[in-house]
Order: C-alpha cells, then structure tokens, then sequence
C-alpha cells in the first residue's frame, strides 16, 4: 500500500509528459507556459493566505478554542461526542496543520487503536480544511458574495463529525 | 460572509486573549502568522507553477479532454451550466482526479485553474452555481487511500493503520453528499435567486 502510494506521483507524471512527448507537444515550452500562470496566481493569492492564517494563529494562540470547546463539551456530550473530539472537529476546517498537530496528541495519549484514537483518524481525513479552500477559492477569483457556500460546506463537516463517531462505534468499536 | 468571520475570528481572539492574560501571546502570533503565511506562499508558488505547467502539458497533449470525457458522466450531471464546455470540464475532471489520488498539493492549482476558466465565461459580478458546487467540493474529502493519515497511524504504533478505511469512505462519502444535496437544494431558494 505505502509502495503505491509512493509510485503515483512519478507515474502520474510520467504518463503526462510521455503522453505529450508522443504527440509532438514541445513539453518543456508549454511547461514554462503555465508554470508562468502559477507564479501570478501564487502572488494573487498571497494576501489571501496572509490574513486567513494570521487570524487563525490568532485564534490557536488566544486560547479561545479552549474556551469554546468547554462552553460546547456538555451540549457535545450529550449526543456522545466526546469532549477530546471537540477541538478537532474545531480546528480542522480552519488549519490542516493545526489539526494534524492534535490528532497526533490524541495518538500519543490514547493510541491511534483505541476508540477516540479511531475517531481522531476518521474524522481528520473524511474531511478538508474547509475555510481554507473557501478562501483561496473565491480570493483567487475575487468575488465578494458567496450565498450558500459556507453552510452548505459546514453541514458537511457537522455530518463528518457525527458519523466518525457513529461509524467507529458501529464498524470498528 | 468572509468578512464577518475573518472580523469575528480576529476580535473574538482579542478579547479572549484579554481576558485570560494572553496578550503577550497573542502579539508574537500574530508576526509569527504573517510570517507563516509567507513561508507557505512560498511553499505554494513551488507547487502552483509545477502542477499549472504539468496541466498545460496535459491541455495541449489532448490528455486533459480525455479525463474529462472520462468523467463527463459525474460532471455533466453536477455541473450542467459547463456542460458543452470541454476547457472547464477538463480542468475540473483534472482537479477531481488530483484530489481522488491524494495530491492534496495538485489539487489546489488544478482547482484555482478550473476556478479562473469558470471565471472568464462568466459575464457577472457574482460566482455562478457550478463554482460555488466546485468550491464546496473542494472543501470535503475526495481521497480514496488516505495515505498520510496511514503513515501517521502507523508511525505511532498501529497495528492496522488501514484498520478505519471503511469508516472513513463512508463518513467521507456521506459528508459529501450532504454538501452537495445541501448545494443544489439552497440554489434554488429564493433567498439566493438574483
């Protein structure tokens, strides 16, 4: 599995530039040509990125995820999420790498076998940095208005978080 | 909407920092973010002009309207308004196949470039239903074999570190599909009609 893994990056690209290689593609010009977009795109992008991850370092820093998750762990179990799961679930739509950082201290705390470390494993890779994408998304495009998108992607995550839980229980246990 | 959150997050943080003393913290993160934020852009640059100068490759090869006939079936009947358009079909089937593999680093240019082709055919102010479905798509999980997720399990001393895999495409799979019945149901209420 590990070796597949592995393997598909080199192939993948491989594949591409032979497939452009056969058909008399200059591949190397038409990389330098869109390779030229991404240096745009990367330089549109940058205040983007700027802002979202200042405020959610802002955020991790403050200690509010603290205070929130205490507010919402009765309300959480109560519907049998567990109050260790809560952080994760807060913090994953906001930084993947924020939430690889505590699902890896959940798996040094509990073992990623046991039940909250299954839960952990399932509900941090069923689901995306949502805000993230959000960001990127609409700021590389430049709108303004986003309508449905927002709740839309967040009824997605609530359903991630509810059936990492009931999955584990079910499936795994 | 992004800028009431990016508002809340920012002064929800101030105040909390306040009241808990951390404002000391609270000063160092916010530097420490922005040059987080430019390490990462730099980090993104890399990727954003290999992968874009990769799907180019692949435009020009003919390689790119082959997954999109591929994939039609699926986004043809997600993205209707793009339906008769190869140029974004492709690059959409491009960015699905990227986040189907894994590539979490392929996926964003690929996206971003799907993004910009919807942009150029689109004459108004505001997204249209397809890029805002495409962007909520993007914002679940696609990945078939969660391999980094493995390799933290398993660097952490897991028997079975493919042990959740059904777990995961069926929260996975469900959550996606929330997000886009959830889609094509609120675009056609009327409070988001214009």
């Amino acid at each position: 599995m590990e070796q597949i893994g592995a393997a598909a990056l080199p192939v993948l690209v491989g594949l591409l530039l032979l497939a452009g290689f056969v058909r008399g593609v200059p591949v190397f010009d038409t990389f330098l040509v869109g390779a030229q977009e991404g240096i745009r795109t990367s330089l549109q992008l940058l205040p983007t990125l700027l802002g979202l991850i200042v405020a959610v370092t802002m955020v991790r820093a403050s200690g509010l995820l603290e205070l929130v998750c205490g507010l919402l762990a009765p309300l959480a179990q109560g519907v049998g999420i567990s109050p260790e799961i809560l952080p994760l679930a807060l913090l994953r739509p906001l930084s993947g790498s924020g939430a690889s950082a505590y699902t890896l201290d959940l798996f040094q705390q509990y073992g990623p076998d046991s039940e909250l470390g299954k839960i952990a494993s399932v509900l941090a890779a069923s689901t995306e940095t949502t805000f993230y994408a959000i960001a990127v998304y609409f700021g590389a495009c430049g709108y303004k208005k986003l309508y449905y998108t927002v709740p839309a992607a967040l009824l997605g995550d609530g359903t991630a978080l509810v059936l990492s839980v009931v999955s584990v229980r079910l499936l795994g246990g | 909407m992004l800028n009431s959150i990016w508002f809340g997050m920012m002064a929800a943080s101030i105040l909390c920092a306040a009241a808990t003393g951390r404002l000391g913290e609270l000063s160092t993160a916010l530097l420490e973010g922005a040059q987080n934020a430019v390490e990462f852009s730099i980090l993104l640059l890399g990727s954003m002009c290999v992968w874009l100068g990769f799907l180019q490759v692949a435009e020009e090869s003919g390689l790119s309207r082959l997954f999109a006939r591929l994939l039609s079936p699926v986004i043809r009947r997600l993205f209707p308004e793009y339906g008769q358009d190869l140029e974004v079909q492709g690059k959409i089937s491009m960015n699905l196949s990227a986040n189907l593999l894994g590539l979490g680093n392929a996926a964003t240019p690929l996206g971003l470039a799907a993004m910009e082709a919807m942009k150029e055919k689109n004459p108004g102010q505001t997204p249209t239903r397809g890029m805002i479905l495409f962007v909520v798509m993007n914002t679940a999980s696609l990945q078939l074999i969660p391999m980094n997720m493995a390799a933290m399990r398993a660097a952490n001393g897991s028997v079975e570190p493919f042990g959740i895999l059904p777990e995961i495409w069926l929260t996975s799979a469900a959550s996606l599909a929330v997000s886009l019945a959830a889609c094509k149901l609120l675009e056609r209420h009327w409070v988001w009609n214009r």
